[in-house]
């Protein structure tokens, strides 16, 4: 993306050149900002004193964090029954969570990762705040799996240790994959964005005024100095962080879909569900980026580095992942017709006009597979509110999907006898509301305190970046001429 | 080697006005034979290994043997207890080798774990960090190395250096702020 389209020596060539010129690429970074700009504006956002508007956010927040923790303690000392399961219905709005926060997590990865393979320069202008956005909402889906145990206590029988009992874990459950997969996801995670980290670290503390900082920063950044022997490794490092990653996180999701896929139970016994399944994480996570970014890139006059092409660019994505989810929708339609299983065909007809009828309409079918189609048209990804609403409408339409396949699947069993409804209590409401408070408590103390935008990152590419820059007109075709679509 | 005032030095250093000029004088110090130098930037730069006349980084060979250590890691983990310490039987299926297919996904997941860890601790081992003081952190104008300044150091223990020379080559590739930097 750095390179211009056509070979340097044929830019401002003869007349009959001209008509031949391709379109110009936009620059990722507008308005030619200069590297000590980006320094500047980025540690700004962490060394001025926080704004009133980040205390009003952070108490609320706060406040609804401490509520779900409130909640979360109360379950624990009381027990599993202040949830409103029961039979049949022995997961709900726990599991649904945990999902629902797992695949949020996803397009962190997908953008660090993936598009780092991928050699999508736009992403290092979110990548840094997308990976931390992946920590908190695995720590969120974290909590759920691990409080819906029961005895919370009793969790590290999930570990593989040997024990005094002489008994060990079920190597070939599904539940168990998913322990090893979330929690070597969230490791990697960790230690894939403390890399990335690290150069910046080392800009703030050489910034840093107090002392307490410099020795923060300082410790944390490890010494850094920008030497090219160590970017030779570093960038070694950060390649096959990001080519582990990308298996990985394929593999979470897809787990995390086998403990729906080898049960035996209509709508969830289906091989369609790993690509489903990491395919709607992605959709769902680039909707809560964009809900995180939006705000943010406002708030902190980041529109330069943030532009409405990144913006339009995760659109984009949120469009074909919406439409992969909206095919894998209809797909399941079809093979409960087409496989003449009656279970199978009672299950669906169920999902649209049994008793959750309205979650599927509303969440999955307008949510999750309609109100994405606005962004086939470009004013809309342009269109900074019209883009707001859809990932709202996402955010909430993947949680719906989740509770359909879920308790949709589960509260009408094989035999009628057992059918059952099920109706979340006040613990389970507020235990979710508390991790939407948990979620941006954290992702607000992270912007506060760390560099939301990958400072060194974004520094590549800028034209003048590139060890061959001359000057403007080498690498800037609309200099040249070049027509340039904005 | 020490100055006239008895400060061991530790090398020489200019400071460049932009990545294209520091790209241009690591060619020109590679080709004058110095071996103990380097360069340092906000960013890394494409195309600085060859112009310093590095190799490819062998970090990935340590990832590797991170990785096979967590593959093994995960064989035995499974094995163990599937083969002898504790048969268990789901489903009526097997617990021999024929149950591979099912511990494949642990296998996966502590292949990636294991691999990521070699990738993050080689990548500080190789590099010598963490190394909270530096000679380069007493040179004020080297703060900018993680801003937007492109900086160049001769070290002092090169065999090749002579302040003069150093000086020289330092100048003629176009260096400015030229400085002696002291160990301590």
């Amino acid at each position: 993306m750095d390179q211009s389209p056509t070979a340097p020596g044929t830019i401002g060539g003869g007349a009959a050149m001209t008509a031949e010129r391709p379109l110009a690429r936009v620059p990722l970074v507008l308005n030619r900002r200069n590297f000590s700009w980006i320094t500047e504006r980025i540690s700004g956002v962490v060394e001025q004193p926080a704004p009133r508007w980040w205390w009003v956010c952070f108490t609320i927040t706060g406040t609804i964090a401490a509520f779900g923790l409130f909640c979360l303690g109360y379950q624990i000392s009381t027990g599993v029954g202040t949830w409103g399961l029961n039979h049949p219905v022995g997961w709900a709005w726990d599991i649904t969570n945990f999902v629902f926060w797992i695949g949020i997590g996803h397009a962190g990865t997908l953008i660090s990762a993936i598009l780092f393979l991928l050699r999508q320069k736009w992403r290092t202008s979110i990548n840094r705040s997308a990976e931390a956005m992946t920590l908190f909402a695995v720590m969120c889906a974290a909590i759920f799996p691990g409080v819906h145990v029961g005895r919370v206590w009793m969790a590290w029988y999930l570990a593989p240790v040997p024990n005094n009992y002489g008994i060990w874990p079920n190597f070939r459950s599904p539940l168990m994959w998913d322990v090893f997969a979330v929690s070597t996801y969230f490791t990697v995670s960790v230690l894939f964005w403390y890399t990335g980290l690290i150069p910046d670290l080392a800009t703030l503390r050489d910034r840093a005024t107090t002392k307490i900082k410099k020795f923060l920063f300082g410790f944390f950044a490890c010494g850094w100095r920008g030497s090219n022997r160590h970017w030779r490794h570093y960038e070694m490092a950060y390649l096959l962080l990001a080519g582990l990653s990308t298996p990985l996180v394929l593999s979470v999701h897809s787990v995390v879909s086998f403990d729906f896929a080898t049960s035996i139970l209509p709508t969830w016994h289906t091989t369609i569900f790993p690509p489903y399944f990491v395919a709607g994480a992605i959709f769902g996570g680039f909707a809560m980026v964009l809900t995180l970014l939006i705000p943010a890139r406002a708030i902190f006059k980041l529109q330069d580095i943030i532009t409405p092409q990144h913006i339009d660019k995760m659109a984009k994505i949120i469009l074909l992942t919406g439409s992969f989810v909206s095919y894998a929708y209809a797909m399941e339609f079809f093979v409960a017709w087409y496989s003449g299983n009656a279970y199978e065909k009672f299950a669906f007809w169920n999902r649209i006009f049994g008793p959750y009828w309205w979650y599927w309409w509303v969440g999955m079918l307008f949510c999750n597979v309609l109100s994405p189609q606005l962004f086939w048209f470009r004013w809309c990804r342009r269109n900074i509110f019209v883009v707001y609403f859809v990932c709202m409408c996402v955010n909430a339409g993947m949680w719906f999907e989740r509770f359909i396949i879920i308790v949709g699947g589960l509260h009408r069993d094989f035999l009628t006898s057992s059918w059952g409804i099920f109706i979340p209590t006040w613990v389970d409401i507020w235990t979710f509301i508390g991790t939407l408070g948990i979620f941006t408590s954290l992702f607000l103390i992270f912007i506060r305190f760390l560099p939301m935008i990958a400072m060194s990152e974004v520094k590549i590419v800028l034209p003048e970046a590139d060890a061959h820059f001359h000057g403007a007109a080498d690498h800037h075709p609309a200099a040249a001429g070049g027509r340039e679509r904005a | 080697m020490r100055t006239p005032a008895g400060h061991k030095i530790y090398g020489m250093g200019a400071e460049y006005p932009s990545a294209a000029s520091l790209y241009e004088a690591a060619k020109m110090v590679r080709d004058a034979g110095f071996k103990r130098w380097d360069v340092h930037s906000p960013f890394p730069i494409h195309g600085m290994d060859d112009a310093m006349g590095l190799g490819k980084s062998w970090l990935s060979a340590v990832v590797l043997a991170g990785g096979i250590s967590g593959l093994l890691t995960a064989v035995i983990l499974e094995f163990g207890p599937s083969w002898g310490l504790y048969p268990l039987i789901v489903h009526g299926k097997p617990y021999d080798w024929r149950t591979v297919p099912a511990f494949f996904p642990i296998m996966f997941e502590l292949t990636v774990l294991f691999s990521a860890f070699a990738a993050f601790f080689a990548v500080l081992i190789m590099n010598g960090l963490p190394r909270p003081h530096h000679p380069l952190f007493n040179w004020d104008r080297f703060s900018r190395a993680t801003n937007d300044g492109f900086f160049l150091v001769i070290e002092a223990r090169d065999s090749r250096f002579t302040e003069i020379e150093a000086r020289e080559l330092l100048e003629k590739s176009g260096g400015q702020h030229i400085t002696v930097v002291h160990e301590e």
